[in-house]
């Protein structure tokens, strides 16, 4: 296998490019996608290979554009929308929850809705409250779409691949913050199946159960962790929907000790599903109730050092840890 | 006296069994005279030349007669809507239809003359008032009133209600009850028809898609951001507006600016409007029928403004205190299904004979779909968790198609886009 490291971004072009040149059902669109050649450049050089007919420049009007690709998607047309970020799909809430995610149940098995709608995901680029949304907690409720949520550049173009090709929608959710992070990415051709947890780092203490962005800050304080003899296990769950709940368990049992880190606000959150289901099936197994790190239950704030603490980040990844562990 | 179903079948005996109250004739130069106005100005009250408005006058006064037989199918189709819309009524207080159930009495030319103006390979969407779109377009009358009974049998065996009419074979996309949330949607099968003959190399398919709302919808983002995107796009898309003066009990001219001349919309996104008589299915046919093929021909959207009305309430529950008994009289009196009757029996086509003979077919079939609907099974809990997601993972265990559908092979993908020969 080749070893070659490209950057996040150009992880999701490879992804879209090689899929839109093995199917032309498959098309883009989205603001700025096409002659800007991306907001955040991610569909570079996508307008000059496919042309304007399949890269598609839209007006900001995410409700019209994301009902417009739901439309092309029940006539079979697999659309890519990409949100320039996750917090301006709020405006679009009723196509993409109330169409989207329910057509194939509402038509009788009719009509499915394979699409893929993607964007910047998350806080951390000091841009205040309306433009951080973690839309993990709000979306993930909704019965009938899928959410993936990548955490490197394997992992990002894997997973666009397998979201591209699925016959649901799926909710794809990137992070501006590691758009320019660089990952081993083979030249060969791999799809990361959904529902299947990566353990990214073995360990036989305690288990970090998270997701996106945020397994790295786990990876992060597992390192410091080491140093004082904790070995901490780290599961990259990399779907939210599906759950690989079974992985969680397998390690868990194995562990005794969980802490969920989840980059959403706590209340009803991923983080609270995955305790909910591990104390559901670990009851016995647990020395310690599952410990979990989220955002402060805030608004994101714009100063450094605010949005710094707002963040589940290593140091409190790193404190829930030894307060479950008994250590505090 | 409406809110009785017994009432609603002698509102369809009245206006079918006698003649309207003015000749059919006199219609096309003065529907609405006599101070009953809903949708602010009279259908031919203005002048040709009305700014964003493009309309073509009938000649001599009167639409020209289609051939006997699509005469008579019109006939028989909007009397099959009305008295099936009947029987909805009357199982709705029966409380064999649960939820919200709203009837298209009143509108059915509109369903009916829009529907003959397209193929059948081109793609339809409606709203929550779906039931005459759904049958115009072909779906039978025991799947769409086993739907709203809750039944196996429906067209999305029960899943989706009243206002969620879904037909796959007969490219119709739903039914959806969100208002104006179908207009980007429809938008979206104009757009994948264009797709499919540009990008998927072959296709010189040209079809175009017709999406419907209600003048309710004319303020809705939704409504806004998909007109915009059509004339933009260039799209195949015919964005018909169902204006039947109220967006449930809130009369046009209370909730909507310009609602005299909502074609003014329509001109802002650079997009031909076009008025019309939605209470005459010769006008709906032939207004349709050029403006499909001009979309057809040129892949330029187009917006209608069909005046219509509705003769019973906004749903099941609305007693329709915002507007007078003699408001209603007197559209009653514009009757559509009466008007093509009159028009059917001036011209010879049609003889009293034939029309009661019409008359008692459909109204078998639609008690027939009453009877069916009662017989057929509720969905099986099984059906709880199937059809949440195509394939079968944890807790849900697939999909497949309703029985309506007959057991045609499953398109993989749920490809509709019609000629396997561009599909990769």
């Amino acid at each position: 296998m080749t070893v070659r490291e490209i950057e996040y971004r150009d992880a999701l072009n490879e992804a879209m490019s090689e899929e839109m040149r093995r199917d032309k059902r498959v098309f883009l669109l989205g603001e700025e996608v096409a002659q800007y050649d991306g907001a955040y450049k991610v569909s570079r050089g996508m307008l000059a290979e496919f042309g304007e007919r399949r890269i598609i420049d839209t007006p900001i009007s995410e409700s019209g554009f994301a009902g417009m690709a739901i439309g092309a998607a029940m006539m079979g047309l697999r659309p890519i929308v990409e949100f320039m970020s996750w917090s301006f799909s709020l405006v679009a809430a009723d196509p993409i929850l109330n169409n989207a995610p329910k057509m194939l149940y509402m038509s009788g098995g009719q009509f499915g809705c394979p699409i893929v709608f993607r964007g910047n995901d998350g806080a951390g680029g000091q841009l205040g409250s309306t433009h951080s949304w973690c839309v993990e907690g709000l979306y993930s409720n909704v019965p009938g779409l899928k959410m993936a949520i990548p955490s490197n550049p394997y992992e990002a173009k894997g997973l666009l691949k397998t979201a591209i090709r699925d016959d649901d929608p799926v909710f794809f959710l990137e992070s501006e913050r590691m758009l320019g992070t660089k990952g081993h990415v083979p030249e060969e051709e791999y799809l990361i199946p959904f529902g299947q947890a990566r353990v990214a780092r073995t360990g036989k203490d305690i288990t970090l159960v998270s997701f996106g962005r945020p397994v790295n800050f786990c990876l992060e304080a597992a390192e410091a962790l080491a140093k004082e003899g904790v070995d901490c296990e780290v599961l990259d769950m990399r779907t939210i929907r599906p759950l690989d709940i079974e992985s969680i368990v397998r390690s868990v049992k194995k562990t005794n000790r969980c802490v969920v880190v989840d980059q959403s606000w706590s209340f009803g959150s991923p983080g609270s599903e995955v305790a909910a289901q591990v104390h559901a099936r670990c009851f016995d197994d647990l020395d310690n109730f599952v410990h979990r790190v989220h955002t402060a239950d805030v608004p994101t704030p714009y100063a450094t050092n605010l949005e710094a603490e707002y963040m589940p980040n290593a140091r409190r990844i790193t404190e829930a840890v030894r307060a479950c562990l008994y250590l505090a | 006296m409406l809110d009785s179903p017994a009432a609603g079948g002698g509102l369809v005996m009245n206006t079918l069994m006698s003649s309207p109250a003015q000749p059919a004739s006199s219609h096309a130069s003065s529907p609405v005279s006599g101070g009953f106005d809903v949708h602010g100005l009279g259908i031919d009250a203005r002048p040709d030349t009305a700014p964003g408005a493009v309309r073509v006058s009938p000649t001599n006064g009167q639409w020209p007669m289609v051939e006997p037989g699509l005469a008579l199918q019109f006939l028989r189709k909007m009397v099959l809507v009305r008295e099936f819309e009947v029987r909805c009524m009357q199982a709705y207080q029966d409380k064999k239809i649960g939820g919200f159930c709203h009837v298209y009495i009143g509108q059915e030319a509109v369903a009916v003359g829009c529907n003959a103006a397209l193929r059948p390979d081109d793609p339809m969407v409606t709203a929550y008032r779906d039931h005459g779109h759904a049958l115009a377009r072909g779906m039978s009358a025991r799947a769409c009133m086993a739907e709203m009974f809750g039944k196996v049998d429906g067209c999305a065996k029960g899943k989706g209600g009243s206002m969620h009419m879904f037909d796959r074979a007969n490219n119709l996309f739903g039914g959806h009850g969100i208002v104006g949330a179908q207009v980007p949607l429809g938008v979206g099968l104009a757009f994948a028809c264009k797709y499919e003959d540009e990008v998927m190399a072959g296709g010189a398919l040209k079809r175009v898609a017709m999406s419907f709302l209600g003048d309710g919808a004319l303020n809705q983002g939704s409504f806004h951001e998909g007109m915009n995107l059509a004339g933009l796009l260039d799209l195949p898309a015919i964005i018909v507006c169902e204006n039947n003066g109220y967006s449930m009990g809130t009369a046009i001219s209370r909730g909507t600016t310009m609602g005299h001349q909502i074609t003014a919309k329509a001109q802002a996104y650079g997009i031909d409007a076009y008025e019309v008589d939605g209470m005459d299915v010769l006008s709906v046919y032939h207004e349709m029928h050029r403006i499909v093929e001009h979309c057809r021909a040129t892949s330029r959207p187009a917006f209608v403004d069909m005046r219509t009305y509705r003769y019973k309430g906004h749903s099941m529950s609305d007693p329709r205190k915002y507007r007078t008994r003699e408001e209603e009289a007197h559209y009653e009196a514009d009757d559509p299904i009466g008007r093509l009757k009159a028009r059917l029996e001036e011209e010879g086509i049609l003889a009293e004979a034939g029309f009661k003979a019409m008359l008692k077919e459909v109204r078998a079939e639609a008690k027939d779909s009453v009877e069916f609907s009662d017989a057929s099974p509720a969905p099986d809990l099984a059906e709880l968790h199937t059809d949440v997601f195509v394939e079968p993972w944890g807790p849900y265990t697939g999909s497949s198609d309703p029985k309506m559908l007959g057991g045609a092979p499953r398109v993989p993908g749920f490809r509709a886009i019609s000629n396997p020969e561009t599909q990769l």
